[in-house]
């Protein structure tokens, strides 16, 4: 559920459940007035093509390796995920293409106006501010333990991005550690991936 | 009238008090989960998932099931007060729902959809209890290829009935399908797709996929436009609730024909989503007060959330009786069946006739107890937006993590969850569908074996599929569905010749 600012919403909710994403064909790319720069949504519609293609070449490429032909005993294990990789490559080549047509003739049209946007550096900066503190919890798991881990998250997401003072957003964090230890550890008897600190306190 | 007798049964099952506190602890926290950012019907139980394997199966599927109904409850509630759809099936909702907020009337609005989403859930519900068994004694006579045929068919619904491009829809699902076949192959023992590497032995798990592709991707794409929730204050009481019933009588058409459109996208898997659309825009094209829609008419809530909802619940009809989920979170649920060693498809019906009627009739209790407890509960459920989301966003982040972290008790599932939600961040700001991916992840090797096991009969002749009318029709039906949109896009062409 996307939130609100004071301006319109530039991406309109999106659709995670359900075939057709049906809520995709309101996106809007409203003019802008000074066009804020970012990363154009074709760059990225590239690289992602790009990088399907890879995957559907690699799969190719086992499936090769471990064959994709009739075995004594039926079909061998690369027999279906060459015909799978075949058709990624090909539907990947496809779009390629479609975005190839499609920049072609507008060129010079477009090249007054700006393109459109997947992400504005503006929008870059806040999305960094949630996504690299997560890289640092999920690298910091192992080495901590997720109890730790996870007080630290709430504690600095209150604090940095809600403006908490440093007491509350400490309090909120030792709580959610507590809780949900007493929860899993102890209630369910899930073992959640422990740290030096619950070695120290004897588990 | 067998299916009375069992149904009777099914409720014995779900009326112990055990299973009744699951079902009430399911759809609180399915609404929860319905109104919270980052967490959606899918997800939410898939991070559940790994605490049920303790349950027995039938109290796992209820708690879940009914997590499923509050979460389809709980995504009106936002799309109404705050313009913001809690879940994407709810999208339609917020065309007519947040403009009657605005006037005042949003405790007329939310009553109206609440209770078409109990309409339709339970139109579907009938549907299911009388139509399930006659699918799953057809399905008992299917043999290979006709599975395969049948799971053809749902992935080509997928490319046919889409509404954006086919080209996204095939690549994502071709993605699915190979992430689905890394590890060893069930077959021949051999390792695929490994590239050299331990961990990926044991595969991609879906429900570590579901969670960052469904979880973390969605706390991303909230962030990006700012922090703040705005919404309209909501207030029910008994006479609105009354008033509002009181007229509901009147949009009876309006209800059954989105129930209908709903069970009928539930079934082949198009989703609730694209449901809630297509209702929705009958229902403004047959009116006679069309200009009024998008501008606060009652009929504009009613006709997406009754469909909607009568979708979600019959996605679970082809999950039951062939094993093919109509939706992801059916797929979610499908996924459970396996892990509490339930193999799922039409012997369900023989062999665990306790479990399917236990769950068919919590369907009927969850979607009361879901009216009642949204009806009362509303105003609490909106204050939780009104927590800042800086909590909120972190707390789902730890919630996402141990729920990727307990699938298999593997700290590198908590990296993989996180590249999935990247990617899914990507994918959905460019339009891919995420549906066919996780489908195809999670139907891919029982896809495969299919098959494989139809060539293995036929000795590697592809006409296996089509050596009955059964599978051939059903194939012939795929290959019509997945070649559509070029089909369309010839027919436009020859209609239009090419401007000069």
């Amino acid at each position: 559920m996307p939130l609100v600012t004071g301006e319109e919403p530039r991406h309109p909710p999106r659709a995670p459940d359900g075939a057709a994403s049906g809520a995709i064909a309101l996106e809007m790319h409203l003019p802008q007035v000074a066009a804020p720069r970012g990363v154009g949504v074709r760059t990225v519609e590239v690289a992602t093509s790009l990088g399907f293609m890879a995957a559907g070449a690699a799969a190719i490429a086992d499936s090769l390796r471990l064959g994709a032909g009739w075995g004594a005993d039926g079909p061998q294990s690369g027999y279906f995920p060459f015909w799978i990789g075949l058709l990624l490559v090909l539907a990947a080549a496809a779009n390629l293409t479609g975005i190839a047509i499609a920049a072609r003739p507008r060129g010079g049209e477009l090249r007054g106006r700006a393109a459109p946007l997947f992400l504005s550096w503006d929008q870059a900066r806040t999305v960094a501010t949630v996504f690299v503190p997560t890289v640092a919890y999920v690298a910091a798991i192992p080495f901590i333990g997720l109890y730790v881990a996870s007080a630290l998250l709430v504690a600095w997401f209150m604090r940095r991005l809600g403006g908490f003072g440093l007491p509350a957003a400490l309090g909120a964090g030792v709580t959610t550690a507590v809780v949900t230890f007493v929860v899993f550890e102890i209630w369910f008897l899930v073992a959640l991936p422990k740290g030096p600190l619950e070695e120290f306190l004897g588990y | 009238m067998d299916e009375i007798g069992l149904l009777m049964q099914g409720f014995a099952v779900a009326l112990q008090p055990d299973n009744l506190v699951l079902m009430l602890v399911g759809v609180v926290l399915g609404v929860l989960i319905g109104v919270l950012p980052g967490l959606g019907g899918a997800n939410g139980i898939a991070i559940l998932l790994p605490l049920t394997f303790a349950m027995p199966p039938v109290s796992a599927v209820i708690m879940l099931s009914c997590i499923y109904w509050g979460a389809l409850f709980g995504g009106a509630i936002t799309s109404i007060l705050f313009n913001i759809p809690g879940e994407p099936w709810s999208v339609a909702t917020t065309f007519d729902g947040y403009p009657m907020a605005q006037q005042g009337r949003a405790g007329e609005a939310l009553t109206a959809a609440f209770t078409s989403s109990f309409v339709g859930a339970f139109i579907a519900v009938v549907m299911i209890t009388f139509v399930a068994p006659v699918v799953a004694g057809f399905a008992l006579r299917f043999g290979p290829p006709e599975f395969f045929a049948v799971m053809f068919l749902s992935f080509a619904a997928f490319i046919g009935m889409g509404r954006g491009s086919a080209l996204k829809t095939v690549m994502a699902m071709m993605l699915g399908f190979l992430l689905a076949a890394v590890g060893m192959d069930a077959m021949t023992g051999q390792l695929r797709l490994t590239f050299g590497s331990t961990e990926m032995i044991r595969g991609f798990d879906f429900l570590v996929a579901v969670i960052g592709l469904f979880g973390i991707s969605e706390i991303l794409m909230s962030i990006e436009d700012g922090l703040r929730f705005r919404g309209q204050k909501a207030r029910i009481d008994l006479k609105v609730v009354l008033r509002t019933w009181a007229e509901l009588p009147r949009h009876w058409l309006i209800a059954m024909r989105s129930a209908l459109i709903g069970c009928w996208m539930g079934i082949t898997p198009a989703g609730a989503t694209p449901a809630s659309f297509m209702s929705y825009g009958v229902a403004r094209r047959m009116s006679k007060h069309r200009a009024e829609f998008g501008k606060g008419r009652i009929e504009g809530v009613i006709a997406p959330e009754t469909a909607a909802h009568a979708a979600g619940t019959s996605a679970l009809l082809p999950m039951l009786t062939l094993g093919v989920p109509g939706s992801p979170t059916a797929a979610v649920l499908l996924g459970g069946l396996i892990m509490w060693g339930l193999q799922p498809g039409p012997m369900l019906f023989v062999e665990q006739k306790e479990f399917v009627w236990g769950l068919i009739a919590s369907m009927y209790l969850g979607n009361v107890a879901g009216l009642l407890i949204v009806l009362v509960a509303v105003p609490w459920f909106a204050a939780i937006l009104r927590v800042p989301f800086s909590v909120i966003a972190a707390l789902i982040l730890v919630v996402c993590a141990i729920g990727a972290y307990t699938v298999n008790n593997a700290e590198f599932d908590i990296v993989l969850m996180l590249a999935f939600g990247v990617i899914g961040y990507v994918l959905k700001k460019l339009d891919y569908p995420l549906a066919p991916l996780v489908l195809a992840l999670v139907l891919g090797d029982r896809t495969e074996e299919a098959f494989r096991q139809s060539l293995l009969l036929s000795e590697g002749d592809l006409t296996v599929f089509f050596h009955n009318w059964l599978s051939g029709s059903i194939m012939a039906a795929g290959i019509v569905l997945a070649a559509w949109p070029l089909l369309s896009a010839l027919r436009l062409r020859w209609a239009r010749p090419a401007p000069a």
